[in-house]
């Protein structure tokens, strides 16, 4: 065995502790903690597939951005475990779940084994037109070129989440402020930090979406970073959230699917089918896309965590 | 000269590596959290700076060794804030049990 | 064994993992973690696709990798939609339970999805 492979069995073995310890940990916190702890471990395994793209993906939202919306989750649920683990189901119906678990988690590994390889790959063809499009990274390529439509859906998925979580404010906090109030003398540490990172936060989210055409890195990752930056003012109490009925938050929020759309409709006047990139004009264009996207990313992520509205609008 | 350069890789990042082995022992071992926090933080500032040392005449070009201490810097800001966060949020509690 | 077939594992025992948690665990905060394992656990078995599917220079096979992309995404939207309802849920009944039968302060508000 070399010494690459006792590292991956070691990584697999501490990813799978990990998840077993945040399935089983007693408390809930605990438990949250180690699925942070967990994505990260998981982004590693990503970069030991060849998919850095997935890999900080998964460490900035999976790991980063989750892990903030259940941290502050648990805290406030504290209350409510007490009563939650009397419910808990007895040990044959536990060991039933088990089994079943097992028998799932089993055909899957033999469907692992039994893969054909080298297997079926939509490589090529997503290879085919990169120099056309003027862009490098094959996944850039299948998210903003190929497979558009998904993307675009996507981020109409991001805006209904948003509508769902402000639609659970109460009636007369609608249209009001979410998220932490400004601290009247913000905390030492944390403060200092909220004023030292952003600029530098701002400047690798925008270095990461330029190179995401030619290397790893993307609007989704940079919009990350950015909702990143936004989320550390509000910890520190800087600044309050925007209220949710102000216009310029709303347009930040429509700004990606919407320049999407109107780029996709225009495809069908000018190279003669929806999304379609007039010759050319590819690169142009998907760099326009992504960076309105990194709005939209920036804006959605931090609106998702902080949750709906609980105070008026003044 | 290459084989020095990688010499020297490999020493600073096996001290590194004693660093962030050390760190934890400290982790599992020290008996309460502001000790805890101690052994993280201090051996972890030091062994990530070893090891970003030792990968800097391995980088490819001046931009690669930049966003290595770029890095560098980043998790010493991150650490140093966490851990006065941690240890605010201890003292807040009571004294350490 | 290979670095992709070892992940393709890890992913199948992280579904098993997660789908335990989910049906055994009563508290519904844990349910939407054990949720987004399973989850993990399911981009994991795409990453073994995506690695199978290495041709044409690359490493990987970038159709799967884009849709665990939007995937990690959309998981996330997910989850601060459910903890957003379940924080919702607690500050009117005060409780966190999917238990209909349960004593409720308000007996219509103890269910959800």
């Amino acid at each position: 065995m070399s010494v690459i492979q006792a590292l991956d069995i070691g990584l697999a073995l501490l990813v799978l502790a990990v998840a077993g310890w945040t399935i089983a940990a007693r408390e809930a916190f605990a438990s949250v903690v180690g699925y942070v702890a967990y994505g990260l471990l998981l982004s590693l395994v990503w970069v030991r597939l060849f998919a850095v793209d997935v890999a900080l993906t998964e460490a900035a939202i999976g790991s980063g951005v989750t892990g903030v919306l259940l941290i502050s989750a648990v805290v406030r649920l504290r209350k409510t475990e007490a009563p939650a683990a009397a419910e808990r189901p007895g040990v044959v119906l536990r060991a039933l779940a088990a089994a079943l678990c097992t028998v799932v988690a089993a055909a899957l590994a033999a469907v692992v084994l039994l893969m054909p390889d080298p297997g079926a790959t939509l490589a090529p063809e997503a290879g085919q037109h990169l120099g056309e499009l003027g862009v490098g990274n094959p996944i850039t390529a299948v998210l903003i070129a190929y497979r558009s439509f998904d993307t675009m859906l996507e981020k109409v998925v991001l805006i209904l989440a948003v509508i769902g979580v402000w639609s659970l404010a109460s009636d007369g906090n609608w249209g009001g402020v979410a998220g932490p109030r400004r601290g009247a003398r913000p905390e030492g540490a944390l403060a200092f930090l909220a004023q030292l990172l952003p600029p530098l936060g701002i400047v690798v989210a925008i270095h990461i979406v330029w190179v995401g055409a030619n290397e790893p890195g993307g609007a989704f990752q940079g919009g990350a970073i950015l909702a990143a930056m936004a989320l550390i003012v509000l910890m520190a109490r800087l600044t309050e959230a925007p209220e949710i009925r102000r216009r310029w938050l709303r347009l930040a929020l429509i700004a990606g699917p919407a320049v999407f759309l109107v780029v996709g409709i225009a495809g069908f006047a000018i190279p003669g089918s929806f999304l379609a990139y007039p010759a050319g004009w590819a690169k142009p264009l998907i760099l326009l896309i992504e960076a309105f996207m990194t709005l939209s990313i920036a804006a959605t992520l931090p609106m998702l965590v902080i949750g709906p509205p609980d105070r008026p609008p003044s | 000269m290459n084989v020095a350069i990688d010499i020297f890789t490999i020493v600073a990042i096996s001290a590194g590596a004693v660093f962030f082995m050390a760190g934890t022992v400290g982790l599992l071992r020290f008996p309460d959290s502001f000790t805890r926090l101690h052994a993280l933080t201090k051996a972890d500032n030091l062994g990530l700076g070893l090891i970003v040392l030792g990968l800097l005449p391995q980088a490819s070009g001046l931009l690669g060794a930049l966003k290595l201490v770029a890095v560098w810097v980043l998790v010493q800001l991150a650490g140093a804030t966490v851990a006065q966060l941690i240890a605010h949020a201890l003292r807040r509690k009571g004294p350490p049990t | 064994m290979s670095a992709a077939i070892l992940a393709g594992l890890t992913g199948a025992a992280l579904v098993g993992l997660g789908l335990y948690g989910l049906l055994t665990d009563p508290h519904p905060l844990r349910k939407i973690l054990a949720f987004n394992i399973l989850g993990s656990g399911v981009f994991l078995l795409f990453g073994i696709i995506a690695r199978k599917g290495a041709a044409a220079g690359f490493a990987a096979d970038p159709v799967p990798q884009a849709m665990v992309i939007t995937g990690i995404v959309v998981a996330f939207s997910a989850t601060a939609l459910a903890v957003t309802l379940l924080l919702r849920l607690f500050q009117e009944t005060r409780r966190a339970t999917l238990e209909p039968d349960a004593p409720a302060k308000t007996p219509d508000a103890g269910v959800d999805g």
